[in-house]
């Protein structure tokens, strides 16, 4: 098996531009913001539940900052971070995780659902591993009409144990099809750890020479070498070279769900990877690679404030009128199946 | 021409007709499918377009779903339809789901096609019909032909849709023969057609009963029975209009169905007939199903099981006879 693991040592890698740098670390910070407001509206019962990634943002990050238009994301049902990755605006994506009327999907799709076709936000799966074949499905179509359009399609370690993910991967390599399948690894499978019920230690890079593919694991931390290894992915998926299959491993901070304490983790372990937070940590990095500490300090008030303003946006907005029940079950925007 | 070769000549027609419609399926390129229903389209239109796939329904029904939310209009076939249950979770959670979920945002464009229905000897888990559980899902479009000609017509309309269809194909009619008009054939979704005149009584069927019902209708005009036939053609959507028509002029409604009895769409075509112009109704409608059990293998059982046209004769006549 070619193991061609990234290490966690940034120094040895090409650094992104400062530029892409600052970018990675805006993302993270808007996701970061985003998930506690959200997070405090739900605990004053205003919303329904949903999975939070605080703790996992430098993975959506680093790919926000790679992917362009025409490219497609999809995501599971935690996947408000791969959604404000993909430059959805704050306001529609708070109105839907409220249930509104100006929600990106008009309050029908919540949460698990966020999808805004226009951006490339190709849609949020609350099945395990049912859009690793959409995804490649995605990839298909880029290959089908000439484009070098790549699809990115991110899921979780518990997917690894079901059927669709090695129909999907399979698949994608014998066609040689333009998609990266990303593992976040967060370690566990909603309450229950990884290990426990899997085979392998490494749930997806070791699995992937099964179809053809390097190992690749990588720090889900780090933006930095997450960025390389999604270079790498993309390039060779543009190139016509095939899919990847990349696991980052990280950790959520908060429970599988909303309303998920998570205190089936030991202190010790949560108290390690909170240490380990990505927003801080990239945050020092760039302060010691010489991007003024105001400067970031500057942003995170300024996201801040547009964090406030969807939250005052979607907690204004009305909630979706009762008859848009009975539309868009057909492409008419009709629900009749009768005449 | 055959209903088999209607098949092939409708995917035929529609690739040639829009370059975006491809096939995807196990063995549809070079073994040119294992019903004979793709020969040849792979010789015509290439592996870009024909594409032989891995025992894998989950990916080739998703590679569709994907296809088809990025511009394509992909026709997947899932040889036989139990198989369409092995990627289920992609037709109901993620196909039929899609354009609602998503506010419109993403309607999707696509066919899985499959055979269905008894009568080969194929047992359990390769003989079933499909078409209720299939038309009770909000999202799917069904749709099963019963002639060649409808087979490429209804074909045409449910590649051309922009919402997804599920494609019903009957094995048991494959080497039926019917007329078929040249060039190509466009037809339309949700039209159901009076196929025999009669003004005694209305049946209603689907498929391969659509044919039983005719011969069934034959003899019981010997008898001095006159049935009207509709051959539904498109369960969803559903032409009411014409059924309810059919019965208002009849009086009597009898449903013909391979499903199982329970929750078969005979029982909601009767519930809407019942529902909406009881006073029209000189009879209780009645249901012909399969009885409530999985298809046996035997000749003989798997005969007793499935609607005949002696059963539809007697149902019919026990029908008047209690009146």
């Amino acid at each position: 098996m070619t193991a061609t693991t990234i290490e966690s040592d940034a120094g040895t890698q090409d650094v992104p531009s400062s530029e892409v740098r600052r970018d990675m670390y805006r993302l993270m910070v808007e996701i970061r913001h985003f998930e506690k407001r959200w997070m405090r509206i739900f605990n004053s019962g205003k919303t329904g539940p949903g999975h939070s990634s605080i703790g996992m943002e430098a993975i959506a990050a680093a790919f926000g900052t790679l992917l362009g238009e025409g490219d497609k994301t999809y995501a599971t049902y935690r996947g408000h971070a791969h959604t404000l990755a993909r430059g959805v605006p704050m306001n529609e994506t708070m109105a839907e995780l409220l249930g509104r009327a100006t929600g990106l999907n008009g309050g029908k799709g919540g949460s698990m659902h966020l999808t805004s076709v226009d951006h490339g936000m190709m849609g949020s799966y609350a099945i395990i591993g049912a859009h690793l074949p959409v995804a490649t499905g995605a990839a298909l179509a880029s290959k089908y009409k000439g484009e070098d359009t790549v699809t990115v399609c991110f899921f979780g370690d518990g997917t690894t144990n079901i059927g669709a993910f090695h129909e999907a991967i399979n698949l994608a390599a014998i066609w040689s099809l333009p998609v990266i399948f990303v593992c976040e690894n967060n370690q566990y499978m909603e309450y229950t750890p990884i290990r426990d019920v899997t085979a392998v230690d490494r749930p997806a890079a070791d699995r992937a020479a099964s179809y053809g593919l390097p190992a690749i694991e990588v720090d889900g931390n780090d933006p930095d070498l997450l960025h390389a290894a999604a270079s790498a992915a993309i390039e060779r998926a543009r190139a016509g070279q095939g899919p990847s299959l990349i696991e980052a491993v990280t950790y959520r901070h908060l429970g599988h769900a909303s309303a998920d304490p998570g205190k089936y983790r030991p202190q010790e372990e949560i108290d390690e990877w909170i240490g380990r937070d990505p927003v801080p940590m990239y945050k020092a990095r760039l302060v010691e690679a010489g991007v003024p500490a105001e400067d970031l300090d500057e942003m995170e008030q300024q996201i801040i404030q547009r964090v406030e303003q969807a939250a005052d946006f979607a907690l204004a907005s009305p909630l979706p009128a009762v008859d848009t029940l009975m539309t868009n079950v057909w492409a008419n925007g009709d629900s009749s199946w009768r005449r | 021409m055959t209903y088999r070769a209607a098949v092939t000549r409708a995917i035929q027609q529609e690739m040639r007709h829009d370059d975006r419609v491809f096939l995807i399926g196990e063995d549809v390129a070079k073994p040119g499918g294992v019903f004979k229903t793709t020969g040849g389209l792979l010789d015509e239109f290439g592996p870009r377009r024909v594409m032989d796939t891995p025992i894998s329904e989950q990916a080739i029904i998703g590679a569709a779903m994907g296809a088809a939310s990025s511009g394509l209009r992909p026709i997947a076939e899932m040889m036989f339809a139990d198989f369409v249950l092995v990627a289920q979770d992609l037709v109901s959670n993620q196909i039929a789901k899609s354009s609602y979920m998503t506010n419109g945002q993403l309607p999707l464009p696509l066919v899985i096609r499959f055979n269905a229905g008894g009568g080969l000897r194929f047992g359990a888990q390769h003989s079933q019909s499909v078409e209720n559980w299939l038309m009770a899902i909000p999202g799917l479009k069904v749709v099963a032909p019963s002639t060649p000609a409808d087979v490429i017509g209804l074909m045409a309309a449910a590649v051309r849709d922009p919402d997804p269809v599920m494609f019903v194909e009957h094995k048991g009619l494959l080497s039926s023969k019917g007329e078929v008009p040249d060039g190509d054939i466009v037809d339309e979704l949700g039209k159901a057609k009076v196929v025999r005149e009669g003004r005694d009584a209305t049946i209603v069927a689907v498929g391969m009963m659509v044919g039983r019902a005719l011969k069934a209708a034959e003899f019981l005009a010997a008898d001095g029975v006159d049935c009207q036939v509709i051959d539904v053609r498109s369960l969803v959507p559903l032409d009411t209009t014409t059924i309810l028509e059919a019965v208002r002029s009849t009086g009597r409604l009898i449903t013909v169905e391979e499903n199982p009895r329970l929750c078969g769409w005979g029982a909601e075509i009767c519930s809407i007939v019942v529902e909406e112009i009881f006073s029209s109704l000189t009879a209780a409608p009645v249901r012909i199903t399969t009885p409530h059990i999985p298809l046996p293998h035997a000749g003989v059982l798997e005969d007793a099981a499935i609607p005949s046209v002696d059963r539809i004769m007697e149902t019919v006549r026990g029908a008047y006879a209690r009146v």
